[in-house]
């Protein structure tokens, strides 16, 4: 059964083929059944392929499925060979059923659009490459899905091309985190030379027979890979993509921004742990980045007035959890957290994303307010959503961020553990002062409509301003799985035993039993704190956003904390500076000097035919004298 | 005798199609259109039929034996100076003269309808300049090379000179064939002396005059003399690959040229550099290579990050190009300097791989100027709402020249700095950030090209009835889709172009590992 393997990214393939080669000539409904059916065989195959693989556990743990030998050279080996462990399930099952309900909404959401047919395609040559990602034996060949998602998601944010700002979000995307793929490059060429091996388990099974754990070599190979993490998953310091990122249309935010590639660092550290666990260095850095980054995003976050931002910082957070998790050892809290994400993040994203419809393609949340009355269902999604997220008891998110508060604490990391607890509080508070401004409080639309601020995109026939509900089941089925699987999602138990080890604690030290409980308590905090600052006492804030030094906190915050204008600065000026200055290329005048040179002492030696008489004497004269002058002289 | 058929036939089409004018316009493309498709026809099946797991170049010939050749031909030819009319074919320069032939094809193609002067003449240039070109990568005698390498300028000279395009602004066309053929004259003449300087030598310690390869090889001379005579050879192959500070004549040419004439520019003249150093550069002067290898591979350093930095600020989209192809040339000068066999395997690859792509761009650049009347990129804008097909497949060179893993450059790319890592870690580290300023380029021309609100027309172009511009015609679609195919084909599959390369670079490995570690006896065939 598992020859079928390949079939999994085969039918997106063949959808992504038919929708490019159609474009224009396919009608809606037939699109989004290639599109969406391509993704939904895909997920009907992996459950198929799924279901043998834990009945018929194998005894190495994997599956392997060779395809073809992609280059061979010398002892420069690289196959295309499939691998199926209890990890790379995990990934395709995310990516593929996760992804079947995002293209099912998106086949509703983008209804009307004029590149339908070419938004699914891209959709669908996504997840095929993100399945190569996940399921590459080799990292090469996990580099190739690497950079195929990465072009993917450069087209799906610069979808709405018509908009430059659209495209140069997109070019930002894809150069940031080539940055990344250029450092993982780097440990590929290392890896290379020092093991004559690409593939993933012979690496793991050679590196700590030659490499003493903290060698330096070691360390920066971990660290190079990480800088690929760091980049994919919008880590510092090379975060700044995701928030821009988020100019695709909402379903695109959803499967690529939120459920699947950003958490493709995430896997890539787990895939390589044996690497990572060489080097205590590089295992400081990556916690260390995932306390900082889920503390800086979650201060952004706090005062974003876009909706899609607030999710986008509240992503880059949570995936700040998964590193913190993974630099603690406990790799496995951080899979789970990546899956329960997953749930509830595309729950938030496309929940948004019908808000941003309903409200006639407005994504400020302080045009918004009452909207529970207007959209009651979407609401529902959102509160749940916004639940899991910051952890609410038996919600998925709180068996995953439990888990992994749980063992950075016992694994004896206390200033990770410290920093994800006030973290928790954190995101109770920007996720609830989404929820309050959104979904309760003034009618604020009414006023921008009084202000005739309608907005011309209105395909649904409504009065303009007027929120509207949507009643099709293709928005309301996603919606409704993705809402029980936000739920009951963390009692699915991952087959991740055999492939990433167990966190060392300490022996039984269980540590004081309230410690359990303080995510919780750092959670309600945070809820009543949002509830009091954003619901009870909005006058609060305004007066905080009128002090001076708050005041500049705040801008501080809303800018995210200045990288973009410290990289501008930094990289992007004086790239685009000396682009400028040379545009006429220096060298092509330096070597112009040449003939400048042969024609100026032609003229020179013209100028001395003058046909006088006088002067030819003069000059053979003095010539005479000269030689004569050396002669003596010598 | 079919090795002289692959030259001549090209040569014989020229001339037939230049006279064919007389008798109607649309003769001569068919004939230039009907020989290359036959010679191409004829190199695939050598490809297809022969066995290439040997060769000539290395090391038989460094080990005393007589090299082989998968095919090989002799003649008499100048007897009293001891030059022969001598050609072999092996994997290297098979795939060099499939690759010829080839975009010899697109070339006529897509002159299809822009070349409406003197039809016929312009076919002889473009057909003598592909003959030469495959006598370069043919020829086994250094007189009868320097013989295609001087030959194949003139042609081009005048595509460039008599068809060529006066840009507003730019220097003309003429001023652009006159630069490029000063620069490549110049350099050529460094190699002349050279070569012939080795030939003396020869002469002195064999007391033969003669100009054959296998002759010449093994050239008894002092590490002096081999290291200016290295360069003489350099010399000439860094201004026609080019390296930068070689490169300005480039620029201008492509900026003059007509399209066939930059598909040829990019996709094959620049190779015959690449294919001159890999062939006599190194096999010649192994010792002086090896120590003159830091210097050429911070040179391609040079030329990757340089070629990355002024294409990206250059308003014409064929200097843009240009640019580019210097950048990715770059790669190849490190990877023949690097010398090991992964690295010189990429540079095989990124040859063909940046002969398709970049004449796939120049080839849609001509498109563009055929529907804008601009090569002005600041004045395409919004291009993606125009044309239903054009602008999916700009983007999908573009991503082929940003190394898109599955396409073919990646290949070549990853191979070279894969390859180079052991011999140079820190080049191969700064090189490799050419990868991000490629993304930088490509991507920035797609936005400015493609992406953004329409821009106006310019002036005298009109719109279709759908509101768009003519797209792609079916001819230009197939010439497009073909590449496209092996593009991807060379990225999915490189195999069948490596295992066709295997034997000749592993000679030049090992001629290089000799040369750099002398008291290891070379392995015949052996891996590293």
């Amino acid at each position: 059964m598992i020859s079928y393997l390949p079939l999994v990214f085969v039918f997106p393939l063949i959808g992504f083929l038919i929708l490019a080669f159609g474009r224009g000539r396919l009608s809606e409904n037939l699109a989004a059944i290639v599109g969406v059916g391509s993704v939904g065989l895909s997920a009907a195959t992996t459950a198929y392929v799924g279901y043998d693989f834990l009945t018929h556990l194998p005894a190495s743990g994997a599956y392997v499925v060779p395809l073809w030998t992609w280059m061979s050279v010398g002892s420069f080996n690289v196959e295309f060979a499939l691998k199926l462990d209890g990890l790379s399930l995990t990934m395709l099952s995310v990516i593929t059923g996760v992804g079947f309900l995002i293209h099912l909404f998106a086949s509703w959401y983008m209804r009307g659009d004029d590149g339908y047919g070419r938004f699914l395609s891209y959709m669908n040559l996504f997840v095929a490459s993100m399945l190569f990602l996940v399921l590459g034996d080799d990292l090469l060949f996990l580099y190739f899905g690497w950079e195929g998602v990465g072009l993917c998601s450069y087209l799906l944010i610069g979808f709405w091309y018509k908009d430059a700002a659209n495209g140069a979000a997109a070019r930002k995307a894809f150069v940031i985190t080539r940055v990344g793929d250029t450092f993982m490059a780097i440990a590929l060429f290392i890896l290379y030379r020092e093991f004559g091996t690409l593939n993933i388990d012979e690496l793991q099974r050679l590196a700590p027979q030659a490499w003493a754990v903290g060698a330096p070599l070691a360390t920066a190979t971990a660290m190079l890979l990480l800088g690929g993490a760091v980049g994919k998953s919008a880590q510092l310091p090379l975060q700044t993509w995701l928030p821009d990122a988020m100019a695709g249309p909402t379903p695109v935010s959803a499967l690529i921004h939120a459920a699947t590639m950003v958490t493709a660092g995430v896997y890539l550290i787990a895939r390589t742990h044996v690497l990572f666990e060489l080097s205590p260095v590089a295992m400081q850095w990556v916690g260390g980045i995932g306390a900082v980054t889920l503390l800086l995003a979650g201060f952004t976050a706090l005062m974003q007035t876009d909706i899609k931002k607030i999710l986008a910082y509240s992503t880059m957070s949570q995936i700040g959890y998964m590193f913190l998790a993974e630099g603690a050892g406990a790799y496995q809290p951080a899979v789970f957290h990546l899956m329960t994400h997953a749930f509830f993040k595309a729950l938030l994203f496309l929940s948004s994303g019908s808000v941003i419809l309903a409200m006639h393609h407005e994504q400020d949340i302080f045009k918004m307010g009452g909207l529970y009355k207007k959209i009651p269902f979407v609401f529902a999604c959102m509160l749940i959503g916004t639940l899991a997220l910051t952890a609410f008891p038996f919600t998925s998110g709180y068996f995953s961020k439990d888990e992994i508060l749980d063992q950075a604490y016992l694994t004896g990391h206390y200033e990770l553990w410290a920093a994800g607890l006030f973290g928790a509080f954190l995101t109770a508070v920007y996720s609830f002062r989404l929820i309050f401004i959104t979904f309760f409080g003034p009618e604020r639309w009414r006023q921008a409509q009084a202000h005739g601020h309608g907005h011309g995109h209105d395909d649904h026939g409504h009065s303009a301003g007027e929120p509207h509900g949507a009643h099709t089941l293709d928005h309301h089925i996603p919606l409704a799985i993705l809402l029980v699987l936000a739920v009951v999602g963390g009692y699915i138990h991952l087959p991740l035993s055999a492939v990433l080890p167990e966190a060392h604690i300490a022996g039984g030290d269980h540590g004081p039993a309230y410690i359990a409980h303080l995510p919780f308590v750092a959670s309600m905090a945070g809820l009543v704190v949002s509830w009091l600052l954003f619901h009870q006492f909005p006058q609060v804030p305004a007066a905080l956003a009128r002090g001076a030094a708050t005041a500049w906190i705040g801008t501080l915050w809303k800018n995210a904390w200045g990288f973009d204008w410290l990289y501008d600065a930094l990289f992007k000026a004086p790239f685009v500076w000396a682009a400028r200055i040379n545009r006429n290329d220096f060298i092509d005048g330096l070597i112009g000097l040449i003939p400048a040179g042969l024609r100026g002492a032609a003229s020179l030696a013209t100028a001395t035919q003058t046909g006088g008489l006088r002067w030819y004497a003069a000059v053979a004269g003095a010539g005479l004298c000269l030689l004569i002058a050396v002669v003596a002289l010598h | 005798m079919i090795l002289v058929w692959l030259i001549l036939i090209p040569f014989i089409g020229g001339l037939l199609s230049w006279q064919a004018e007389r008798y109607s316009r649309g003769l001569p493309r068919w004939i230039a259109l009907l020989t290359m498709v036959s010679v191409l026809g004829t190199s695939i099946w050598l490809w297809a039929t022969g066995d290439y797991s040997i060769t000539g170049t290395g090391f038989a010939a460094a080990a005393g034996q007589t090299p082989s050749w998968t095919i090989e031909f002799q003649a008499q030819w100048i007897p009293s100076i001891g030059a022969s009319f001598h050609l072999g074919l092996d994997g290297l320069s098979l795939l060099l003269v499939v690759l010829t032939n080839l975009i010899g094809v697109l070339a006529i193609a897509c002159s299809w309808k822009e070349i409406e002067r003197n039809v016929g003449f312009f076919h002889l240039n473009l057909l003598w300049n592909l003959g030469g070109v495959v006598g370069i990568f043919l020829a086994l005698d250094m007189f009868l090379f320097f013989f295609f390498w001087e030959m194949m300028l003139v042609p081009m000279f005048f595509l460039i000179a008599l068809w060529g395009h006066n840009i507003p602004g730019g220097k003309g066309r003429v001023y652009a064939a006159i630069k490029f053929f000063i620069y490549t004259q110049a350099s050529g003449f460094l190699m002349l002396v050279s070569i012939l300087a080795m030939v003396f030598l020869h002469q002195q310690a064999t007391g033969k005059l003669s100009f054959d390869y296998h002759d010449l090889l093994n050239t008894p001379m002092g590490a002096q003399v081999e290291w200016w005579l290295m360069l003489g050879f350099f010399g000439a192959f860094a201004v026609k690959m080019p390296v930068v500070p070689f490169h300005t004549w480039l620029p201008d040419a492509h900026g003059q040229a007509p399209t066939a004439g930059s598909v040829d520019l990019a996709g094959i003249l620049l190779k015959t550099a690449a294919y001159g150093l890999l062939r006599f550069g190194i096999p010649f002067f192994p010792h002086a290579s090896a120590a003159f290898a830091p210097v050429a591979m911070w040179l391609g350093v040079v030329g990757i990050i340089y070629g990355a930095v002024v294409a990206f600020s250059q308003t014409d989209i064929k200097r843009f190009v240009a640019y580019t192809s210097i950048s990715h040339m770059g790669f190849i000068v490190i990877g023949i300097y690097a010398g090991t066999e992964q690295a010189l395997q990429g540079v095989v690859v990124q040859m063909i791989a940046h002969g398709l792509s970049a004449g796939a761009l120049f080839i849609l650049c001509g498109e563009i100027y055929e529907r804008l009347h601009t090569r002005d990129i600041s004045k395409m804008g919004g291009l993606w709402s125009r044309f239903p097909n054009l602008p999916p497949i700009l983007l999908f060179f573009s991503a082929a020249s940003l190394g898109l893993p599955g396409l073919g450059n990646f290949v070549g790319e990853f191979l070279i700095l894969v390859g180079s890592f052991d011999a140079a870690p820190v080049v191969t580290i700064i090189a490799a950030s050419g990868l991000i300023l490629a993304a930088v380029y490509s991507l920035y021309l797609v936005q400015r090209a493609l992406h953004g609100a329409p821009q106006p027309l310019p002036e005298g172009v009109q719109l279709n009835k759908q509101g768009l511009l003519k797209d792609l015609s079916k001819r230009e679609l197939v010439m497009m889709l073909s590449l496209m195919a092996l593009l991807m084909g060379l990225g999915l599959y490189p195999q069948i172009v490596m295992d066709t390369a295997k034997a000749p670079v592993q000679a030049v490995q090992t001629i290089y590992k000799a040369a750099t570690t002398p008291s290891v006896v070379a392995v015949t065939g052996a891996n590293p």
